[in-house]
């Protein structure tokens, strides 16, 4: 037992594991935060965009030597000042402009990344390496994902108006348009800090799946932050745990684990899981029933009558 | 403390009543489309007034102008005698949406939407006060809907997501409310609820501008009318200027006016005739097979 037990905690003797724990934590911590506004607007597949939109940022960064945070940026940039040129000058609709110029870019990317493989390994930026993250990236990625919460924590209620009622927010006061735009910085922030962890391909899964799974739990906003982030959290910092033993790659640990936690909420949740639904149908239909008989019953009286 | 605050609040809003002034506003869109010109009127405190105009008339744009969404190409607007922004910062004005414009599936309960009034009177971590929960509890109150608030606002029948809508700004305390079309979509009861609500406002001294095509219950509750069409045609007490007159001028040919009179209506010599006046839906009207002195016109309101 004591040998299982020491066996269990080795993961916490190696420094590497656990800046690798907290950093994955912090980062699946504000990203769930996020998540409950994308999937909310059904913006969601805007973090799929973004995640693979600054893959040739990051490998060119690399490639030069200087920090990723910066070439993501500059890439993020490039995208979104694509996905306008594009959208104004054809008459393709939106989400194919999406698509065409964030997959452009991914190619890009893993183009960059394969001419110079000892600089930049595609692995790294795919699928993500957080177990080997040199200590200024995740100093980068602490700062960037540190400031992004204490910001949310400080404008999460006007976000929730913004996001509810635009309208009334304005109404109120609220300066609407910057909360938006500081929403969409804080997303490519989160976004390039995520790359670290899970991985340009599973970025999308951060920014989406704690904020749905709550969804299914609770119709309060409050509460759906906390279990979101809570989801986020634990289950990043679980994920980078068990990859030591598992020896596969994180982010497919970490997004494993935040299905398995969505598929029992979307059975079981109490209110709007698959079961609640269920159970809800046989009480309306043996009511309908019910009502039935007793109709029937009643109209024969008068019709005798 | 609080009684001394309060009495604060109290003695700014007796320096200023409730008051709209829009002065020769034109409001020309980007596009170059000019939705409203040249359009004037002022209402003063304790009043309903009904903003009366056809599709595409530019009612939408003289709330937005008055919210300061857009900004007037000429002329101006003032609320309580102060310019639009500052009267937004310090709460004066509370906006009651049309329910299409809000996302129903968003997790947020009844007493969450009605606190969204108060945000306003918060600091800038909107942390509520004792005092902004019992300002959330009388507003729910007063339309009714205590007991539904803990219910996600999706669950709500129209009727009652337009009270809640109502409740939030209450809570919001401003002394002008605009209320977007608030009769769409709704029951009889409902919208006699909410009139008798706008009837106490005006009692305390509000001022209430309702965007409306429900014309047949115009002439029941507002004591104003502005009639639009692109520009202001007609505005003043509704007993002068609600006249078939000038509807016939704001709503042009859209307006199906039937006039019954004579020995249509009855037998004797009575002159006076019956005119059904209504916008873009049909009128029902019974006929009077058996009595024929019975007459009934009733306006059906499409629901949404």
């Amino acid at each position: 037992m004591s040998a299982l037990l020491a066996e269990l905690a080795v993961p916490f003797t190696y420094d590497y594991m656990w800046k690798a724990m907290w950093v994955s934590a912090l980062v699946g911590a504000v990203c769930a935060f996020l998540s409950c506004y994308l999937m909310l607007k059904g913006w969601s597949l805007m973090g799929d965009a973004l995640g693979h939109s600054i893959v040739p940022g990051v490998a060119g960064a690399y490639i030069i030597g200087v920090p990723f945070a910066a070439g993501a940026f500059f890439a993020g940039i490039l995208a979104a000042l694509g996905m306008a040129f594009v959208k104004q000058h054809s008459r393709l609709r939106e989400d194919a402009t999406i698509g065409l110029v964030f997959t452009t870019l991914f190619a890009l990317g893993l183009l960059m990344a394969s001419l110079h493989p000892t600089s930049v390994s595609i692995q790294t930026i795919v699928l993500g390496n957080i177990l080997a993250i040199a200590d200024e990236d995740a100093l980068q990625v602490v700062i960037i994902a540190g400031i992004s919460f204490a910001v949310l924590l400080f404008i999460w209620k006007d976000l929730m108006v913004t996001f509810f009622d635009e309208t009334y927010a304005r109404g109120i006061g609220l300066k609407t348009r910057t909360l938006k735009l500081v929403f969409f910085t804080l997303l490519s922030a989160c976004t390039v800090a995520a790359l670290q962890t899970v991985g340009a391909c599973l970025v999308i899964a951060l920014v989406v799946t704690p904020g749905a799974t709550a969804y299914l739990l609770t119709d309060r906003f409050n509460r759906l932050l906390v279990i979101a982030v809570a989801i986020g959290t634990v289950t990043s910092f679980a994920g980078a745990y068990l990859s030591f033993f598992l020896n596969g790659a994180t982010g497919g640990i970490i997004v494993t684990l935040q299905t398995l936690i969505f598929l029992a909420a979307f059975y079981f949740a109490p209110k709007h899981g698959v079961l609640a639904a269920r159970r809800k149908a046989r009480v309306a239909r043996d009511r309908a029933l019910a009502e039935q008989q007793a109709e029937s019953k009643s109209s024969t009286v008068p019709e005798a009558a | 403390m609080m009684n001394r605050l309060d009495t604060v609040t109290r003695d700014k809003a007796i320096a200023r009543p409730a008051s709209i002034a829009v002065n020769d506003l034109t409001v020309t869109y980007p596009n170059g489309f000019t939705a409203v010109r040249d359009a004037s009127f002022e209402l003063g405190p304790g009043s309903i007034c009904a903003l009366v105009g056809v599709n595409g008339s530019g009612k939408s744009t003289v709330f937005k102008a008055i919210m300061g969404f857009v900004t007037p190409t000429a002329g101006q607007v003032r609320l309580c005698g102060l310019p639009v922004e500052k009267a937004i910062s310090q709460n004066i004005v509370a906006y009651v949406p049309q329910s299409e414009d809000v996302d129903w599936n968003f997790p947020v309960l009844v007493e969450d939407v009605v606190m969204m009034g108060r945000y306003g009177h918060m600091n800038f971590l909107r942390m509520p006060s004792k005092k902004d929960r019992r300002k959330v509890d009388e507003a729910l109150e007063r339309v009714n809907m205590s007991a539904y608030r803990k219910r996600q606002i999706g669950e709500l029948s129209g009727g009652q997501k337009k009270r809640v809508f109502l409740a939030r700004a209450l809570a919001q305390e401003g002394r002008i409310i605009l209320l977007d079309e608030p009769f769409t979509g709704i029951d009889v009861t409902t919208e006699t609820a909410i009139i008798g609500l706008l009837r106490d406002l005006r009692e305390a001294g509000h001022l209430m501008l309702v965007s409306t095509h429900n014309l047949g219950s115009v002439p029941d509750f507002c004591d104003q009318v502005v009639l639009l069409n692109r520009t202001v045609l007609a505005s003043g007490p509704t007993a002068s200027t609600f006249t078939q007159e000038n509807l016939e001028r704001t709503f042009g040919g859209v307006l199906r006016n039937f006039e019954l009179g004579g020995h249509a209506l009855h037998e004797d010599d009575d002159a006076r005739r019956i005119n059904v006046i209504t916008d873009d839906e049909r009128p029902l009207v019974f006929y009077g097979v058996k009595t024929r002195k019975r007459k009934k016109a009733t306006k059906q309101d499409a629901g949404q």
